[in-house]
């Protein structure tokens, strides 16, 4: 890059002009932001504005641009320069709008807005303009992994938008669950009966597309490269292995039925009569229409039990806690296969609650009007007598203990337990704690590899430095950010998609494939650009490590929440930039902080609140950091200021992209330079976590809690480093958060630590 | 005997009782319990009622009180998500049980509705200080002496209001044709029996 010339534009529209003394601001721009150029403009977003902007660009090779204006969040398309390093200062929601309008506040608000401009300039002088990646590539193609449902779906989806797919099914015919299906739960209005399960189509349509390669009886025994490049080993049965090269993956593996071996106590295995949900499948597909015979002896189906939730909604921590919200459905849609033969054949169905996702209450209604009968009640056991079985349970409205004694069919409706592969977790948070110096995990973690345990087979078999599978989040599913991008697993370009991601219906696990198979083109697409997927969308910097510093710690590799780091031979990180989120949470990891990126390093930060002015011990001004996530806890106090709700004028706001990404340093670095307290605000963290780097937040957490040690050495308080959780939502809570801590800092006396 | 949790005593109910066909339809969601302004009162709320019917239970259903208590406010129907009948269902129980003679004996709502039909089927018209002095006095001479003077400013108030003929005691008025009437009812007794499958 040419020599850098920082140019410093200060606004005086939306109200600036009126409640800051712009001059002053731009002399401070000048005097200690070392600013080449600066200009006032009464209204810099307007077209006026950014053509004064873009002919300093072109005409007095401007490099840097510092713009007091709004927030980093506001006019990002007007400001949006990017053949230019661009640093904002926050004047408009960070100051005017955050301060009171009274003349008694004048000064600290000039005070605050000064700061910031001093904090923009230090951070342009430390950024360089992202390269992208040039040797970034991408292929075209999907790989699918399961050919159920789910997998077909997403197999047909991407080729109807113009992508071809690779699919691979470890059986030897597609369909999967679906397949073992007599009848399929409704998907279509008017959702009363059961219909033909689309299995048969979808696999013609399969044959039939020449976009879509299948391989039967393969899996995919090794997994390299990165999203745009993936390079996929795929070994068949026969022993054959084929090398597909791909862009993005779509892992569609869905569930096997929870053991029904593991309810002796409701009579499975102990008579022939008492079956599970496929089991009763496979009885209706032999039948074909006609009626189920009883299993045991051939004789006639009379009455049928059906028990929901076996081995399910379990608090007594032997079976499924959770609830695989599909198995209400398709008791109704079997009691309803005895119906269709026979009204007379008498189903009870007997359920402590009953869940109908989508348009299921339809279908449920149906099954009333077919005279199904439902039975609230909690089933307590099975017998076998005979052709026959007693089923004992407590009728939960008639508060009753009773017993159907002659049933000649019972089925249980066991649930889903998802085809995840191999739980990485457990290692990865062994090696975590092993790196903080704590052992036992990480013994515990040999123990259970010895002994000839029998260990889940991979799915992916990802040659990640991180493990063979994607992260699990709870009782095995896939962890995807729930709420914000539920189809992203923790590995970019890899996308989980039906009951593997969490239970679910045929409809759902459709939905759900389509999204995802949309997800993993733009996955590819994104990986041809060099740019990031969400939540920096289109980012183009990349953490780069300077490795004669590296001490080969490996924080870096285990902490990264997306498994982005490798190792090389020499075991220094290999770090894979398509796999990258951007996060930073290596960043904050480093101990010896080596990785930074372009725009967003140790120094850009480093240097912003180090240019704060902190004023004397005597001022009675204290200075307070605010390190906020820029997904949730800065949006949330610009919009707390967009509704005026006003907060302490000693805060000094600093946006990071993740609380992972603050290096231990900031704090030590704010605490030495004579602040007295430093907030840290991230998003809610655990398994119901909101972070949107799914990890970043707690691993700050961690780290922080261990700062302690520090605090001790410096003689201060513990108050003076604390961490908050926040949401986008808490714009009334935020500045009371901010004012409450103001106050605590007031009382526990201004930092020793000033004019050091 | 009808059996646990199978069809037989709902496919009874549905032939033979008013709306029956809505029983199974209930959801056991309790709004009607909930709704219904004597629910303290009932031993077996709809909601249980229906899925008592469900159950098998039909001894327990017709012989017990809770149907009676039905006061026709039609909370429970518009509230019921399922839009359920109820109270044409609870009327339609408490007739199956009356013919079949096993509703409560002494019970004061049955007690009234026979009362005021034998009342009505004789003469076409309701005698109404007949019919009310035949409630006070249900329980007994005493009983109605005292239910009488308890009633007696209202009784009188109605006299002086011209709604009440002190003069009805001894006959009272009546329809035109009342042999027509009379066939009427007995045809109509017909249709329904046939109908609902009463010998
Ligand atoms: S869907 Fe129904 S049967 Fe299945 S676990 Fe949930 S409540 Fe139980
Ligand atoms: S920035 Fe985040 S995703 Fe990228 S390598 Fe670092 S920790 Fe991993
Ligand atoms: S955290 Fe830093 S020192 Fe440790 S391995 Fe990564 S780059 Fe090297
Ligand atoms: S309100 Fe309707 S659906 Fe609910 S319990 Fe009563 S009758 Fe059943």
């Amino acid at each position: 890059m040419a020599d850098m010339k920082v140019a410093a534009y200060i606004c005086q529209g939306c109200g600036l002009g009126e409640r800051l003394d712009t001059a002053a601001l731009a002399s401070v721009a000048k005097k200690e932001g070392k600013a080449a150029l600066i200009k006032e403009h009464e209204f810099l977003c307007n077209a006026d504005g950014i053509k004064m902007i873009r002919d300093d660009i072109a005409n007095e090779a401007v490099t840097h641009v510092m713009i007091g204006a709004c927030s980093r969040r506001a006019k990002t398309e007007a400001f949006g320069f990017t053949d230019v390093c661009v640093s904002r200062a926050n004047l408009r929601e960070g100051v005017i709008w955050s301060q009171p309008e009274t003349e008694e506040a004048r000064e600290t608000t000039q005070e605050m807005a000064e700061d910031y401009i001093r904090m923009g300039c230090a951070e342009v002088k430390k950024m360089t303009l992202p390269e992208g990646d040039p040797a970034a590539v991408t292929e075209r193609t999907l790989l699918v992994v399961g050919g159920g449902v789910s997998g077909m779906t997403a197999a047909l989806e991407a080729s109807k938008a113009g992508y071809k797919v690779v699919l691979v099914e470890k059986s030897g015919a597609l369909g999967g669950w679906a397949a073992k299906l007599h009848k399929r739960t409704p998907g279509k209005s008017p959702y009363k009966d059961p219909q033909n399960t689309p299995v048969a189509e979808m696999a013609a349509a399969i044959e039939a597309d020449a976009n879509i390669k299948v391989y039967l009886n393969a899996s995919t025994s090794k997994t390299s490269g990165a999203p745009g490049r993936f390079e996929i080993e795929i070994s068949t049965e026969s022993g054959s292995t084929t090398i597909e090269k791909v862009g993005a993956i779509v892992q569609a593996t869905g569930f096997e039925l929870y053991d029904a071996n593991k309810l002796p106590e409701l009579g499975y295995g102990k008579s022939a009569n008492v079956v599970d949900q496929a089991g009763l499948e496979a009885l209706a597909k032999a039948a074909n229409g006609s009626p189920i015979k009883r299993p045991s002896d051939g004789g006639e189906v009379k009455t049928v039990v059906f028990v929901q939730c076996a081995g399910q909604r379990d608090d007594s921590g032997k079976h499924l806690p959770y609830c695989s919200g599909s198995c209400c459905l398709t008791s109704v849609k079997q009691a309803m296969y005895f119906k269709e033969a026979n009204p007379d054949i008498d189903t009870v169905v007997i359920y402590t609650d009953l869940r109908m996702p989508g348009n299921g209450e339809d279908f449920y209604r149906s099954g009333q009007e077919k005279g199904v009968i439902f039975t609230k009640g909690k089933v307590s056991g099975v017998e076998a007598a005979g052709n026959q079985c007693k089923v004992s349970f407590q009728d939960l409205i008639l508060n009753d203990q009773v017993a159907i004694d002659n049933a000649d069919l019972v089925v249980l409706a066991t649930g889903q337990v998802p085809n995840s592969g191999v739980d990485i977790d457990t290692k990865l948070k062994a090696e975590i704690a092993a790196a903080a110096g704590d052992n036992s995990l990480m013994e515990a973690y040999t123990a259970s590899q010895q002994e000839g345990a029998v260990q889940p087979i991979s799915m992916l078999n990802l040659t990640y430095r991180q493990g063979p599978d994607v992260p699990q989040l709870k009782y095995g599913f896939t962890d995807s950010h729930f709420i914000c991008f539920p189809y992203e697993t923790r590995r970019t370009g890899i996308y989980s998609a039906g009951p593997v991601r969490r239970p679910m219906d045929m409809v759902q696990a459709m939905e759900d494939a389509t999204g995802a198979a949309m997800k993993a083109i733009q996955a590819i697409e994104n990986a041809g650009l060099g740019r990031a997927a969400h939540p920096r969308s289109g980012d183009l910097s990349f953490p780069k490590v300077r490795l004669e510093g590296c001490t080969q710690c490996k924080r870096c590799t285990v902490e990264c929440p997306f498994g982005a780091i490798d190792e090389d031979e020499k075991r220094f990180p290999l770090f894979n930039q398509a796999r990258c989120r951007r996060c930073g949470t290596c960043m904050g990891a480093c101990p010896v902080r080596v990785i930074s990126f372009e725009n967003y390093s140790i120094d850009t930060v480093g240097s912003q609140l180090k240019a704060v002015d902190v004023p004397d011990e005597f001022s009675e001004k204290p200075r307070i950091l605010i390190l906020a996530c820029e997904n949730d806890a800065y949006p949330a106090l610009d919009m707390a200021a967009m509704n005026r709700n006003v907060y302490s004028a000693f805060v000094r706001v600093i946006p990071v992209r993740c609380l992972g990404s603050v290096n231990t340093i900031w704090i030590n670095d704010a605490l030495s330079s004579g602040y007295d307290g430093v907030m840290m605000m991230g998003c809610k963290h655990g398994d119901d976590y909101q972070c949107h780097f799914v990890k970043g937040s707690e691993l700050a957490n961690i780290r922080m809690s261990k700062i302690g040690d520090t605090l001790k050495n410096m003689s201060l308080e513990e108050e003076r480093v604390s961490t908050f959780e926040v949401a986008i939502t808490d714009i009334e809570r935020v500045p009371q958060l901010i004012n409450d801590y103001a106050a605590l800092i007031q009382k526990i006396g201004m930092s020793p630590m000033k004019g050091f | 005997m009808s059996e646990n949790y199978r069809n037989n005593f709902l496919k009874e109910v549905e032939e033979r009782v008013e709306e029956g066909h809505w029983v199974k339809m209930c959801m056991q969601c309790g709004v009607c319990a909930g709704s219904c302004p004597l629910g303290a009162h009932w031993a077996h709320p709809p909601q249980e009622l229906f899925m008592m019917i469900r159950a098998g239970k039909r001894e327990e259903v017709l012989t017990s009180d809770s149907m009676w208590m039905c006061t026709s406010c039609y909370n429970c129907v518009v509230r019921c998500p399922r839009k359920l009948p109820i109270t044409h269902i609870m009327h339609g129980l408490a007739n199956l049980a009356y013919r079949l003679g096993l509703s409560p004996k002494n019970q004061t709502t049955q007690k009234f509705a026979s009362m005021f039909w034998n009342n009505l089927a004789q003469t076409g018209r309701v005698n109404e200080l007949k019919l009310s002095l035949g409630m006070y006095f249900k329980d007994g001479f005493g009983q109605g002496i005292k239910n009488a003077m308890a009633m007696q400013s209202v009784g009188l108030g109605m006299v002086k209001a011209k709604r009440l003929n002190p003069m009805e005691l001894f006959g009272g008025h009546g329809i035109k044709d009342k042999s027509g009437f009379h066939a009427m009812l007995k045809k109509a007794r017909e249709i329904e029996d046939r109908r609902k499958n009463f010998a």
